[in-house]
């Protein structure tokens, strides 16, 4: 009874801090909800008219919504890097960064199932998918597998900060005996929901482009890159926003785990390129789509040919200790760094494994203005949830959210 | 049938056998197909329903969703009685309760209802697809005033359905195309075929990254040949593994179909399909009414909806009928064969045994029922 009478005063708290801020603050909420109107609007035109208003065709199935499907997953995973030392290895300087990260996680979390239903024919029917009242087709299909594991993750990563911050609420320290081993479960759940997303692909024998060993543990590397520098630039606005302490320890400790995560990115990426086009198959036309074009059909180009060029820009710069710990340089090169795994795990990998088709025939994939409208939506969502969570975390770690038994 | 007597030969690169002994497509024999009779159970199944019909009463009815996971609660009532509490709110259920509304209406919303909530006709026994199948032609009746003939025939016994696609043969003159059009009354708006017939060039081989699927011109032209493709019927299809909730399986006499109700239009099976065998809905399939095809099938030509994936049938109202596909009967070549495979006096074995054929990536281990052959 206590309990829910504190979490009553809990939301009732966060929701005075959330609607309360300096002016900046509510033209940033504005904009986010502005922009998650106009997501709905052209989700309710994809809704009455069906899929055809996006770019997505029988010979491209699967487009910017998957492609922001998969992204996000790394993103969600990355918190995890931020989990482990903190919670595991008793490593102060990542305390406060972490429940940022996993506040992140959520968002990121919440972000892949809305790009799923987005991306479904029968929202309407998507009954048919819970376990217990539709038909679960596990363990056969790895789709089953992946919903489970985003959900659990979703669940670990809500549950975890949530009874921290429960516990400073109250001015009570959280008990580490009752969510470390929360969080080290969370960390294997990290690389499995990375893991079962690359299988998702992995796993089918008709898309050589994306049947091949090397796609999970790339997968894995590109996305402890760019969740982190995610973070990293996440962490640098708060800093700058709010009375909220983070020591320039913390950022360079995080710097330090994205700068060997792009490097063994790169490696992986030379190591598939070697592949591809050493000895070309029949098999890497794909790959040739994609980074050269085929038959002079090349919309990828552009996007490719950005995101090489950044990826590796920022790998260096990253690389030598000296740009790395300036901030300036820092931010930029995890910005460039964010926007060229976000090219290259979108467009750079599910729209090529279609192209060329099953039987040689290449037809483009653009996306359309609904389609990027409902995507950039989503993304609104994303970052809404977010500053929600952040700044009622900040709020209770900060001290000024606190329960009072005398209410 | 079971893989053992296979007629033809098999690439096995470790897939687990199916132990088809039961008569069963699912590859479980343990009853989770709703195939099987569960003599064995029967006490233990007698003593549940009369604890059941002690508590729940008469309202309950058991569905192929209790047999796969032999659950002791009907989860699907539960969850239809716990969404119409909460959609009576919204109205959804208003017309149904409504006495002023005409029956008609209260037809309509009431077929509606159990046509949103029914289950995986995968898993229904005969009884509830001949009452889905009822339903869906009351309510084609009533929405256009015309009559469909809607089948829901299961496989027959030792039956296995092929086919052989003579290469020779074929001119590219599409009739094949625009029959199976008509007859699986695929939508006009969007174009959609089953069949793409690839041109290629003579004296290069199988070239279909240079061969044209889209020509429009006079057939056959020069120097050319001409090879289809469709759905082959995999008789080990990766689209059936990847489908997260079934709406996609293998049928006993080999035919790989698609429950049109149950899908959820993720398009994973698309992506899995090595054959671009696939085809998707991407908006609400038009077919003038004058064009329909009234003689269906639930799992063949009926109607779709908008977001569902669809694909060749071998035409299921026709071949469990007894008749050729629509694309067979068309072609004027003769280049089409079509039987079945269990039947050692068909002229599909007849090729098989005495033409050299093949099929198309063999060394993905999908074992299309599909053929190639020459003269
Ligand atoms: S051809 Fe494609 S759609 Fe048809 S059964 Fe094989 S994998 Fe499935
Ligand atoms: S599109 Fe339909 S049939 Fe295909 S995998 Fe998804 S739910 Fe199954």
């Amino acid at each position: 009874m206590k309990q829910l009478k504190v979490f009553r005063s809990l939301v009732k708290d966060g929701f005075d801090v959330v609607t309360h801020g300096t002016k900046n603050y509510h033209l940033w909420m504005g904009f986010l909800t502005f922009m998650m109107l106009v997501g709905m609007y052209c989700y309710s035109i994809q809704l009455s008219e069906g899929l055809s208003v996006t770019g997505m065709t029988d010979r491209v199935s699967w487009g910017l919504y998957i492609s922001n499907f998969t992204f996000l997953v790394g993103v969600a995973a990355a918190a995890v890097m931020l989990v482990m030392p903190t919670y595991v290895l008793h490593d102060v300087d990542f305390k406060q960064a972490v429940l940022i990260g996993e506040g992140l996680a959520v968002a990121a979390l919440i972000m892949c199932l809305a790009f799923v239903i987005a991306d479904m024919g029968g929202p309407s029917v998507l009954w048919h998918m819970i376990p217990g009242i539709g038909v679960f087709n596990f363990p056969n299909s790895m789709l089953t597998w992946d919903v489970i594991v985003l959900n659990g993750y979703l669940f670990l990563n809500i549950t975890i900060p949530f009874y921290i911050l429960f516990r400073h609420y109250q001015g009570k320290e959280a008990k580490s005996k009752v969510y470390v081993p929360g969080a080290i479960l969370s960390v294997f759940w990290a690389v499995g929901i990375h893991l079962v997303t690359a299988f998702l692909y992995q796993g089918l024998q008709a898309r050589p482009f994306w049947n091949n060993a090397l796609l999970g543990p790339r997968f894995l590397a590109s996305a402890f890159a760019a969740g982190p520098a995610l973070i990293i630039l996440v962490l640098a606005i708060i800093r700058n926003f709010t009375e909220f302490k983070i020591q320039d320890k913390t950022l360079k400790k995080i710097a330090m785990v994205v700068t060997v995560a792009a490097q063994i990115n790169l490696i992986m990426l030379i190591s598939e390129l070697f592949k591809e086009f050493y000895a070309p198959t029949h098999h890497s036309e794909s790959a040739y789509y994609l980074f050269f074009g085929l038959h002079g059909k090349d919309a990828l180009l552009p996007w490719i040919w950005t995101a090489i060029p950044l990826n590796v820009l920022a790998t260096v710069l990253l690389t030598f200790h000296k740009l790395r710990n300036n901030p300036k340089i820092l931010y930029f090169s995890c910005f460039i760094l964010f926007v060229a795994i976000w090219v290259e795990k979108g467009f750079g990998l599910i729209v090529p494994g279609f192209i060329p088709g099953p039987y040689g025939k290449i037809a483009e994939y653009t996306p359309t203005g609904i389609e990027i409208g409902v995507t950039i939506g989503i993304w609104a969502l994303g970052a809404f949830i977010f500053t929600i969570l952040a700044r009622t975390a900040i709020g209770i770690e900060l001290g000024q959210l606190r329960y009072r038994k005398d209410k | 049938m079971s893989r053992s007597n296979k007629k033809w030969f098999s690439l096995n690169l470790g897939r687990k056998q199916h132990d088809n002994s039961g008569s069963c497509g699912c590859g479980k024999t343990s009853g989770g197909c709703g195939s099987h009779s569960n003599d064995s159970e029967m006490s233990e199944e007698e003593f549940y329903n009369a604890a059941v019909d002690a508590s729940i009463g008469d309202e309950r009815e058991k569905d192929g969703f209790d047999q796969v996971f032999d659950v002791k609660m009907d989860r699907r009532t539960a969850f239809r009685k716990l969404t119409a509490s909460l959609l009576i709110g919204a109205g959804a259920v208003n017309t149904s309760c409504n006495v002023l509304s005409s029956d008609e209406s209260k037809e309509k919303a009431q077929i509606d209802w159990e046509e949103q909530f029914k289950g995986n006709y995968k898993l229904m026994t005969d009884d509830e697809k001949k009452g889905t199948v009822d339903r869906l032609v009351r309510s084609y009746q009533m929405r256009t005033g015309k009559t469909v003939s809607m089948s829901s025939k299961n496989a027959e016994e030792d039956v296995l359905f092929g086919y052989a696609f003579n290469i020779s043969k074929c001119q590219g003159y599409m009739d094949c195309v625009s029959a199976c059009v008509k007859e699986n009354n695929q939508d006009r708006n969007s174009q959609m075929q089953y069949i793409r017939i690839h041109e290629m060039k003579d004296g290069e081989g199988l070239k279909f990254d240079e061969a044209d699927d889209n020509y429009y011109h006079e057939v056959p032209a020069e120097g050319h040949f001409y090879l289809g493709t469709q759905c082959f019927h995999c008789d080990n299809p990766p689209c059936v593994e990847v489908c997260p909730v079934q709406a996609t399986w293998r049928e006993d006499d080999g035919l790989v179909v698609v429950d049109y109700d149950w899908c959820v239009g993720c398009r994973y099976c698309m992506a899995a399909c090595p054959y671009d065998g696939r085809r998707f809905n991407w908006s609400k399939p038009e077919v003038p009414e004058e064009e329909v095809n009234h003689n269906q099938h639930y799992l063949g030509n009926r109607m779709r909806k908008k977001g569902v994936m669809e694909k060749c049938t071998f035409c299921v109202q026709r071949s469990r009928a007894g008749k050729n596909p629509a694309c067979v009967e068309a072609c004027p070549t003769g280049a089409r064969i079509f039987g079945n495979l269990l039947d050692p006096n068909s002229t599909i074995r007849w090729v098989l045994e005495n033409k050299k054929v093949f099929r198309l990536k063999e060394d993905l281990g999908t074992e299309p029922k599909f053929w190639y052959f020459m003269d």
